[in-house]
C-alpha cells in the first residue's frame, strides 16, 4: 500500500475501493460475521451482512442476533467518520446508539449504510441505518459519536504496536 | 428446573452465543458473564483490540440473560434500543459483565450492563437498553 496516498481525501477514497473487498477480510470480527464493504463515497459506506446459521439469535424465529447489526453499522460507521477527514486518522467509537424497528427476516441478506454528517476537530457524528433491500424496509437505525485520534507516526501503522 | 437450569439450556440452543463463545456464570443471585479471549474477536489488529461489535453483542446476550434469568418468560427478550458507551480499549484478555435491571416491568423493561477486563474499577465500556419481554399472556390481549 502507497503510504502517502493516505494522506490525500480523493487518493484515500480511491484505495479504499480498491480494497473494499479486503477492508473486512483484515478484522477478524467482521470476518466472523461475515459482512462486506459494497460501496463507498466520502462520508458514506455501504455493505451488505449475509445471513448465515452461526448468528441467529432465536433458535425459534431463526433471527440473526441484533448484536450482529451492532456490528456491521459499528464498522460501517466507523469507515464512513475516517473517509468523511481531510487528513488520515483512526477513529474510536465513542458510543452507539441503536433502536430496533422490527426484527430482521429470517434468510435475508441485511443492508448497512453509514454517513458522517457533522465533524469538529476530535469528534465524528455518524448516523446508520440497517435495512432489507431498501431503507423503506427498516430494521434498525443507530447514532454513534467516533473519537479522531491524534496523529501517530505513520511508520507506525500497522506495525502491531 | 431453576431459572439458570433453563438459561443454561437455552445458551447452548443460540447460535450467536457459541459463535462469540460466552458464558453466563451464576452463584447465588449473582450472574457474571465471561467472554474468554479469542484471535477472532478482534477488531484491530494493530491495536490488538477486541471488535466493538463484539463487546457490544456481549453486553446485549448479558442483558437478555439477565432478563431471562430475573423473570418468567420462555424466550430471550427483544431488543428495543440500546446505546453502548465505549470507554476503554478492549485488550486482548478475557472480558466479564455484570447486567442490573434498573426497571422490571410486566412488558418492558431497562437495564443496564458493564464490561471490564482485569480491573472491575475500570469499566471497559457500559450499555443502556431497553427489551421487550415475551409474555404469551398478554400476546393474546
Amino acid at each position: 500500500m502507497d503510504i502517502n496516498s493516505l494522506q490525500d481525501p480523493d487518493k484515500r477514497i480511491a484505495l479504499m475501493r480498491q480494497n473494499m473487498g479486503n477492508m473486512t477480510k483484515i478484522v477478524p470480527w467482521a470476518r466472523e460475521t461475515g459482512f462486506e464493504v459494497t460501496a463507498i463515497e466520502k462520508g458514506h459506506i455501504w455493505g451488505r451482512q449475509p445471513f448465515s446459521e452461526h448468528l441467529i439469535g432465536d433458535p425459534e424465529d431463526r433471527v440473526i442476533h441484533g448484536g450482529v447489526i451492532t456490528t456491521l453499522l459499528d464498522n460501517l460507521s466507523g469507515m464512513a467518520c475516517a473517509s468523511a477527514l481531510s487528513e488520515f486518522r483512526f477513529v474510536a467509537t465513542l458510543d452507539l446508539r441503536i433502536d430496533y424497528m422490527r426484527p430482521a427476516e429470517t434468510e435475508c441478506d441485511i443492508i448497512g449504510e453509514a454517513e458522517c454528517y457533522h465533524l469538529t476537530r476530535s469528534v465524528a457524528f455518524c448516523r446508520a441505518w440497517a435495512y432489507h433491500e431498501t431503507r423503506e424496509k427498516l430494521i434498525a437505525t443507530a447514532q454513534g459519536a467516533f473519537a479522531i485520534n491524534q496523529p501517530r507516526s505513520i511508520s507506525s501503522f500497522g506495525a502491531g504496536a | 428446573m431453576t431459572r439458570n437450569e433453563m438459561l443454561q439450556d437455552l445458551l447452548v440452543r443460540v447460535p450467536i452465543v457459541q459463535t462469540l463463545g460466552m458464558r453466563c456464570d451464576v452463584k447465588g443471585d449473582d450472574m457474571t458473564a465471561i467472554l474468554p479471549f479469542n484471535n477472532k474477536l478482534i477488531g484491530n489488529f494493530s491495536l490488538k483490540a477486541l471488535h466493538g461489535g463484539a463487546i457490544g453483542t456481549f453486553l446485549e446476550l448479558t442483558a437478555m440473560a439477565q432478563l431471562f434469568l430475573e423473570s418468567d418468560v420462555e424466550k430471550l427478550p427483544r431488543t428495543i434500543n440500546i446505546t453502548v458507551d465505549y470507554l476503554r480499549r478492549g485488550r486482548a484478555e478475557n472480558l466479564f459483565a455484570r447486567a442490573y435491571i434498573v426497571k422490571m416491568g410486566r412488558r418492558m423493561s431497562s437495564v443496564r450492563v458493564e464490561a471490564w477486563q482485569a480491573e472491575r474499577s475500570k469499566a471497559v465500556a457500559a450499555m443502556q437498553g431497553h427489551f421487550l419481554l415475551s409474555r404469551p399472556e398478554l400476546e393474546s390481549q
